[in-house]
């Protein structure tokens, strides 16, 4: 287990930058799934339609294909992305500036993919909400919108909490493809280097260095899933 | 796939019988016997059989690519008939055996092969299994770039922290380039492979690929002049020709044959013939190892 201590700065770097990427690709993950679980529940039929199509086709395709079809495709129609370069936030994740733009690529992919998860645990958090609810506000006088925001999608939140943690634990596990697909530097790929190439000729073994990979994995997973127990604990609380 | 295999096994063993026949009763037309090697050697052995197996690479554009008519061609496969012919045998006689990188050693220690010329670079860990003669060639790290691109000249041109450039993730020569970096990350693409690599320098993502010249050759090769190597290769990696590990005198034999071909011209000539078309700067033999 040297390996960690040896070359501590490549696995902190690693480790940074997947954050980076996770915290980044969850944002975008949950306002795509959340707009998709609005259409897929419309009563407009083509916009359920089109909800519908949207997560049937990215979540019935592999990850590896959806970021294929953003790093290649993306540069085909001669977009870099850069809608992505969101003035203050590049500030602090200094990748979403640059000039590559497989950072943000890396996130579009992760965070179209993970969205249609994300959609279907929030449709099932909405369908968790008894029908009364929906149908007292719309006895009242509120429409769809304000049905949603201020009725439905408050209690389905709640009741989709765990699944969608569930569904962000397994998008930061995820993140590893990015290094594969034009991204330098994120934890497993950096870790990799490590047993492939080496440093200054010094190779490591694999067991330790994936080790300490998920060791890096574990610290960003463990406390999101402590964090989901207690919000659950706390809406048992409210419950009764 | 597997009828065609079972059959051109077939075919082969046929050949080989065939052959052996041949030798047996028509004495008249025997091997080419200018040399006469010594009692018990693999040479002599090789001659006597008038057949020869010898391991390359089948998907390598420049040293050995299977061509459509289902052999071989490339600077490899010219040094693998060299021998052959110094061990008077016919190039028809040669039996190509397809070993990528991670069998290499196996088949030699089996005597699947008789020799093994594949981009095979000579290192430490590899001569505990098996021997080099050589080397007869020196590949390193290239860059490759646009053709119309002249502002890369060589790894120093990303010093200055502009130009970006793309290798395979994991690989040495990702490792390598990284010294000559200003920023990693405002400068390192990482794919899984190199075709992206050369998606993104072709829609202009990156500016530079770099890796082995002899991989970076075969795509030059395979691209209608829209890239090009920039500068000269910046590592050394020798490549040898792999033989059983004790067998000192065959390995001795193919030395001298390499110093040889290095005078004779012949050397030369199979480099211009095969990946001299990709890159003229026709490489000087370098000097044999006798380890």
């Amino acid at each position: 287990m040297n390996v960690l201590w040896e070359q501590f700065p490549v696995f902190r770097d690693g480790f940074l930058l997947t954050f980076q990427l996770s915290f980044l690709s969850a944002i975008g993950a949950l306002l795509v799934g959340t707009l998709v679980a609005v259409l897929r529940i419309s009563p407009v039929p083509p916009l359920r339609w089109l909800g519908t199509s949207y997560v049937n086709l990215f979540r019935n395709i592999p990850l590896t294909a959806v970021f294929v079809f953003v790093v290649v495709g993306l540069p085909l129609l001669g977009s870099s992305a850069d809608f992505l370069k969101i003035p203050g936030l590049d500030q602090i994740f200094t990748r979403l500036g640059i000039d590559l733009p497989y950072f943000r690529f890396s996130i579009i992919a992760l965070s179209l993919y993970t969205a249609a998860f994300v959609c279907e645990a929030l449709r099932s958090g909405i369908n968790a909400v008894p029908s009364g609810q929906a149908e007292a506000a719309r006895s009242i006088g509120l429409t769809f919108t304000q049905n949603l925001r201020f009725i439905v999608l408050p209690q389905a939140w709640r009741a989709a909490i765990v699944p969608l943690g569930s569904v962000i634990i397994a998008m930061i596990k995820n993140s590893a493809i990015a290094g594969f697909m034009g991204l330098y530097g994120d934890l497993s790929s950096r870790g990799q280097e490590l047993v492939s190439a080496g440093v200054n000729g010094v190779t490591y073994p694999l067991i330790p260095v994936f080790i300490a990979i998920s060791l890096g994995f574990l610290i960003m997973t463990v406390p999101l899933g402590l964090l989901l127990d207690r919000i659950e604990k706390n809406r048992m609380v409210k419950a009764r | 796939m597997l009828m065609k295999r079972l059959a051109a096994a077939a075919a082969i063993a046929v050949l080989g019988v065939g052959v052996a026949a041949c030798g047996g009763t028509d004495p008249a037309t025997p091997g080419p016997s200018t040399a006469s090697f010594k009692a018990g050697s693999t040479m002599e052995k090789l001659n006597k059989a008038q057949k020869i197996t010898i391991g390359t690479k089948f998907d390598q554009p420049g040293f050995g690519l299977k061509g459509l008519d289902g052999k071989p061609a490339g600077f490899d496969v010219e040094i693998g008939k060299l021998i052959a012919k110094e061990l008077g045998i016919p190039a028809d006689k040669i039996e190509w055996v397809e070993t990528k990188s991670a069998v290499r050693e196996e088949v030699i220690e089996k005597g699947t092969v008789d020799l093994v010329v594949a981009t095979y670079t000579i290192n430490d860990a590899r001569k505990q299994r098996i021997a080099f003669a050589g080397p007869y060639y020196v590949a390193g790290q290239h860059i490759m770039v646009r053709s119309d691109d002249s502002s890369i000249t060589g790894p120093d041109s990303f010093k200055e922290g502009t130009k970006k450039v793309c290798s395979v993730q994991g690989s040495t020569p990702a490792t390598n380039i990284k010294k000559y970096l200003k920023d990693e990350a405002t400068q390192l693409v990482l794919f899984g492979g190199y075709a992206e690599c050369v998606d993104a320098l072709k829609n202009k993502t990156v500016d530079a690929v770099t890796t082995d010249n002899v991989i970076l050759l075969g795509f030059v090769a395979s691209s209608n002049g829209a890239y090009k190597l920039a500068g000269n290769k910046f590592t050394d990696e020798p490549y040898g020709i792999g033989v059983k590990k004790d067998d000192t005198d065959f390995r001795n034999f193919i030395n001298d044959l390499l110093e040889k071909i290095a005078k004779d011209g012949s050397y030369a000539k199979a480099w211009n013939d095969t990946a001299g078309k990709f890159d003229k700067n026709t490489p000087t033999a370098p000097a044999v190892n006798r380890y």
